[in-house]
């Protein structure tokens, strides 16, 4: 049954890839039902699970041995607890709308059966990583949404940027994966085996040394998949791909990995302070990063993906505060994913609208035009920010109080920096939300190009002569799974705070300890609502009430660094591309001329013998056999000595 | 007496090479045919082998032997265990599809030349076929000299498949491809002849050693391994070093390790696409091979002796063979180097000693055949439709070949080891026997990982993707039947193995003991042993989950 969950789509996957141009006409629908149907499994598991009894609510079931060597056991055996089971009602609920909203967005696009069997790869490969038992199962889900999204980050690979984009995504991936394969080389050095329950059950044996070793490593594997700093790179250029794939990577699978990740390990980091120490500071110096590339991003793509960079530093904050932190890092998670996939799609419909532009400088004035889209994103908007009531608030608020109680001055300053976060969350979407729907109808006239980002092409529909672009709303298709999002985005959050039912629910497996804040919930959350207003008000104040200017101003140090991601693909560019691209040209040139030359000087000096065999090319059986011949007569030689002897 | 089950499947494809030279020259495709139904009834022969093989039985089955020269010991005795019985196999599988891969690429020479006895089609079939026969004997050959023998001898073979067939596309013209040509064959030629003069010597004195300690000289591994173990068989230390040495660096060359592999490139980039399979997936293989049932057999204190430097070198082929892949600008050149730096990843399983490593090694040899096999094979139908080896010639193919492009992907996907495809569980094994032996050298391999990601990715961008800047390629067709018959299965093999990889490592694992009790290696056991977690079916796993109350 818990195979199903993967085997389901995977077979879509397959089908749809083998099935030819048969499927061209009914492949999405396919795709589409398959992904629902394993969302259907999830949630009779998961009644089924709501029977049992809090501790004994983990299933298993192993398929088969799948690399036995000698002392090195690997099964393909999933495990179903109460931690994979959010997340499988996660990637498939959220999936399936995303594939129900693709139906609508890919009508037009020639490749679209393809694009729907990598969707189902997607989801196949993002529920093996949250049903594996073991860690090496658990890398293939993870190395395999690796590949799928660089399948589909790249789905419009004719257009090079889109193939840059998709191969930044999988080598960055690569060096996190890399960690991840390290860490299951300590596991298997120092447990003798790599596998969910004796690992986790055993960890507490181990020297924190190890522990620690083992935790950086799936940090860094963490922070490939989940965009963190320093391995963040990859994901503004991944907006290359098709925007369902922008909501599904962001929202549903891939990001959210490495929290998994972190949580599921919890028992390695919580014997390993150094570790979670770390953890914590790249969470903050994410959740800083992202929001602050948020501010300065035109591109409504890119700002979402700046916010996500952010929210999911958040996350990983909070899993880095050890058990006062997992549960909520989850239950944000969960809220993220209904406002994130929520507004990806909302994007993705105002861009649908808008012959494909995404600069918001050409937007403004939408509401009127998309009224679903609007009123759907502004739920979105408003859960993400956190206003008081919505999902977002309850779950960022949890964690913002976590953060205070992680007690001493790291409470102090993680607990502001959180604080701040929630504030420069609070400006950057309402920017995005005023700039899209508000103001100015700017797309009325004919554009200038962005001088942020000059390379940058306007869509085809734009160059040449200009007509105004007919905002439209998006038809049903759609509109509902954004509805139906946005529902979550209001709801969710009180729905798992009521009762503590989100903790409760998974504590058996994340364990709970309350936090000792030194300051009272009451006052944290006058504080994050006070933040809230200030970021908003000063959004307000740049682009509510002054007119958006159609060319970026020059800005900042800071506001231009941030444009270029804080710099940090000059910053790879310099030290990894240029000096790599230094250091194989110089290898190419030492193996020609150096090691080879060696060899062709050794040849030449025994008396030019490459030269004169090269102009007795025919001759060579015939000097093969005189070698041969010689061999053996030294063999002979050699056996009369011994026997003279 | 029993039947010779080895020496026919390796005889067939001997005597199909004769009747393959043997067929008139007006008939061309009846010689093809024959070579392929050659071929296909090796591989049937082989599977017999395989099924026949019993993973629980003795070391050494199937076992021939006969006298040959009574004088100087050499018997003519052969005998698999699993890592033979796996690369028989492998040889046995790959060769149909090559055949199938070249069915063309004799077609441009015929008539190149008036005389009428020139009958290339025949001879590039039955040299093929002449190769796949010297290679598993080579597998099968439990004597040493008898074994020599087959090592050298496949050179002449592979000698005239690169010089005389090579890749008609290079850009600088017939006249200076044929001079690339006869360069690369003699390199190739050169290098594996300097390599074998130096094991002859080393065979010899084998032969000298075992005379003056047993009485009577012998080649017979079997032999030489009891004695071995029985202290019979007694060698000075400094003796035993330069033997291994002498065994050793034949087999370094043919793997190749670095720096013995330049001759690789060459080879590969200037022979056709299938006669670049059967180098680097097939006769490069008896190196990796040997190391194993020879070099650690034979000479265990030497190989400890060595291992410090065979790893570093091993590393240094990983990382070598990575980095000059990201840089190069032909096609095939760039397979040849990704090849170096597998072969690296397999030379350091088969001395990180443990049976991890060593299990890993003999899958990887395995799996590498075929991803290398798809990835080359592909890349050859590519090659053959623009006519060009260098990568800049192309872009944009996904768009009129999506099908071609695809399999591509999947042979890159499986060179880079992606989890699922099988070259991902050897490698993964290889870094882990590595890692609990040698933590430093684990982790510094691992980092081939990423560089493989880069050729790859870089290789399928700039040839695949992007827009069509080249007329040639807009009228680039998408593969054909007889392509995709070679490759699908091929591509299924990958997937298979990746899940399921299971019947192949319970036939290597004993052979893999039997190995290590040879340099009475264990492996290293791990600081906190878990009890056999059988509790895994039943009992919840979770955050410090022994709830056991």
């Amino acid at each position: 049954m818990i195979g199903l969950l993967v085997g389901v789509p995977l077979l879509g996957a397959a089908v749809l890839l083998l099935g030819g141009r048969r499927l061209d006409r009914s492949g999405h629908w396919l795709a589409t039902l398959l992904a629902a149907a394993s969302f259907v499994i999830g949630a009779v598991l998961f009644a089924s699970m709501l029977g049992e009894d809090a501790e004994s609510r983990a299933m298993h079931s192993k398929l088969f041995s799948w690399v036995p060597v000698e002392g090195f056991q690997a099964d393909v055996a999933f495990q179903l607890d109460q931690l994979s089971m959010t997340f499988v009602l996660l990637i498939t609920g959220v999936g399936t709308l995303i594939h129900l909203y693709s139906v609508g967005y890919m009508e037009h696009d020639p490749k679209r059966r393809r694009f729907f069997a990598y969707l189902n790869l997607f989801l196949a490969a993002m529920l093996l990583l949250v049903l594996a038992d073991n860690f090496l199962l658990l890398y293939v889900g993870w190395e395999g949404v690796g590949l799928a999204s660089y399948l589909l980050i790249g789905f419009w690979q004719h257009k090079p940027s889109a193939a840059t984009a998709a191969k930044k995504a999988f080598l960055v991936n690569r060096v996190g994966d890399a960690g991840l394969a390290i860490a299951i080389f300590l596991m298997f050095t120092t447990f003798g085996t790599f596998a969910f329950a004796p690992v986790l059950s055993a960890a507490g044996e181990a020297g924190e040394g190890k522990l620690t070793a083992i935790g950086l490593m799936l940090l860094l594997a963490a922070c490939g998949k989940s965009a963190q700093v320093p391995l963040q790179s990859w994901l503004g250029d991944a907006m290359e791909g098709p925007t369902p794939v922008s909501a599904l990577i962001h929202a549903a699978t891939m990001v959210t990995a490495g929290v998994y990740l972190i949580t599921r390990s919890g028992a390695i980091f919580n014997g390993a302070p150094d570790a979670q120490l770390v953890v914590v500071i790249v969470g903050a110096v994410t959740l800083l990063f992202g929001a602050i590339v948020g501010c300065a991003k035109d591109d409504i793509k890119k700002a979402l993906a700046g916010s996500t960079m952010s929210q999911i530093g958040y996350m990983i904050l909070a899993a880095g505060l050890g058990p006062i932190g997992y549960a909520f890092a989850i239950m944000h998670l969960v809220t993220h994913g209904f406002f994130k996939a929520g507004l990806f799609l909302g994007a993705g419909s105002v861009m649908h609208g808008m012959n494909d532009e995404v600069d918001m400088r050409r937007y403004g004035g939408l509401r009127k035009h998309m009224p679903v889209t609007f009123v759907t994103f502004g739920l979105g908007y408003l859960a993400i920010i956190g206003f008081p009531g919505l999902s977002g608030f309850f779950s960022k608020d949890q964690i913002i109080e976590a953060a205070f109680g992680k007690g001493g001055t790291e409470g102090w300053i993680l607990g502001a920096v959180t604080l701040l976060g929630a504030a420069i969350t609070a400006y950057y979407m309402t920017r995005v939300m005023l700039m899209t729907f508000f103001g100015e109808e700017r797309w009325r006239k004919a554009p200038t190009p962005s001088p942020a980002e000059p390379d940058v092409e306007p869509a085809a529909e734009t160059r040449g002569a200009y007509t105004p672009p007919h905002p439209h709303e998006s038809p049903k298709i759609m509109t509902i799974p954004m509805i139906v999002l946005a529902f979550g985005s209001v709801f969710a959050g009180g729905l798992f705070k009521a009762g503590e039912s989100f903790v409760g629910w998974l504590e058996p497996v994340t364990q709970f300890e309350h936090g000792h804040s030194p300051v009272s919930a009451t006052a944290v959350t006058a504080a994050t609502i006070v933040a809230l207003v200030l970021g908003v008000g000063a959004a307000y104040l740049q682009y509510g009430r002054k007119p958006v200017p159609a060319l970026a101003p020059r800005g900042s140090l800071l506001t231009r660094a941030a444009r270029r991601d804080l710099l940090q693909d000059d910053f790879n560019h310099v030290v990894l591309v240029s000096g790599g691209t230094h250091l194989t040209r110089s290898l190419v040139y030492v193996d020609n001329k150096v090691v080879d030359g060696a060899v062709n000087g050794t040849a030449a000096s025994f008396g030019g013998l490459s030269g004169r065999l090269r102009r007795l090319q025919n001759g060579f059986a015939r000097s093969y056999a005189v070698s041969m011949f010689g061999g053996a007569a030294v063999l002979i030689a050699a056996t009369l000595l011994m026997r003279a002897v | 007496m029993s039947f010779p089950l080895l020496t026919v499947t390796a005889a067939l494809p001997a005597v199909g090479a004769v009747a393959t030279a043997a067929v008139p020259a007006a008939r061309r495709t009846a010689a093809k045919w024959l070579a392929l139904l050659v071929s296909l009834a090796t591989l049937v022969l082989a599977a017999v082998v395989l099924i026949r093989f019993d993973p629980g039985g003795a070391r050494y089955q199937l076992t021939e032997s006969h006298a040959w020269i009574p004088d100087f010991g050499v018997r003519y005795e052969l005998g698999v265990d699993g890592i033979g019985a796996a690369l028989m196999a492998l040889t046995a599988l790959l060769i149909p599809f090559v055949i199938g891969a070249g069915w063309h690429d004799a077609d441009d020479l015929e008539g190149e030349r008036a005389n009428r006895r020139w009958r290339p089609t025949q001879g590039f079939f039955a040299l093929i076929l002449a190769v796949e026969a010297m290679v598993l004997v080579s597998f099968a050959a439990t004597d040493v000299f008898l074994f020599y023998i087959f090592f050298e001898a496949m050179l002449i073979p592979m000698y005239f498949l690169i010089g005389g067939f090579g890749d008609r596309a290079h850009a600088a013209g017939e006249e200076e491809g044929a001079k690339q040509r006869s360069y690369a064959a003699v390199k190739f030629l050169l290098y594996n002849l300097a390599g074998g003069l130096v094991m002859l010597a080393a065979v010899i004195g084998l032969f000298v050693v075992s005379a003056d300690s047993l009485g009577q000289g012998t080649f017979s591994l079997p032999e030489l391994l009891k004695a071995r173990a029985s202290g019979d068989l007694a060698m000075a230390t400094s003796t035993e070093r330069w033997l291994f040495l002498g065994f050793f660096v034949a087999f370094a060359i043919k793997a190749p390790l670095w720096p013995l592999h330049t001759w690789l490139p060459n080879a590969m980039g200037e022979s056709t696409a299938p006669v670049a399979v059967l180098i680097t997936a097939v006769v490069d293989k008896v190196g990796t091979f040997a190391m194993l049932r020879f070099c650690l057999g034979l000479f265990p204190e030497a190989s400890s002796w060595a291992t410090p430097v065979v790893l570093s070198l091993a590393l240094v082929s990983v990382l070598y063979g990575a980095l000059l892949a990201v840089g190069q600008r032909d096609i095939k050149r760039l397979v040849a180097y990704a090849s170096i730096s597998h072969f690296g990843f397999i030379i350091l399983g088969v001395f990180a000693m443990t049976s991890q490593g060593q299990g890993g090694a003999t899958l990887y040899m395995v799996f590498h055949g075929i991803s290398t096999a798809a990835l080359m094979l592909v890349a050859g139908f590519l090659i053959s439709r623009r006519g060009s080896r260098l990568i800049a010639d192309y872009g944009g193919v996904q768009k009129v070949a999506p099908v071609l492009a695809g399999t591509f992907l999947i042979g890159g996907l499986a060179t880079l080891s992606l989890p699922g495809l099988a070259p991902f569980v050897s490698e993964f094994l290889v870094l882990v026997g590595t890692f609990s032996r040698y933590p430093v050298a684990g982790i510094i391999a691992t980092a081939g990982i990423i560089l493989a990601a880069l050729y790859v990715l870089v290789l399928v961008q700039r040839t695949m993707t992007g827009p069509i800047r080249r007329p040639e390629i807009e009228k680039m067709p998408d593969l054909k039947v007889r392509e995709v018959a070679v490759v699908a299965p091929l591509v299924a093999l990958l997937l298979f193995l990746g899940v399921f990889p299971k019947p192949l490592t319970e036939i290597v694992n004993p052979a893999v003991e039997h190995t290590l009790s040879d340099v009475q290696k264990k492996d290293p056991k791990p600081q906190h042993p878990v009890a056999e977690h059988a509790g895994s079916d039943d009992k919840p796993a979770g955050h410090g989950g022994g709830d056991h109350e």
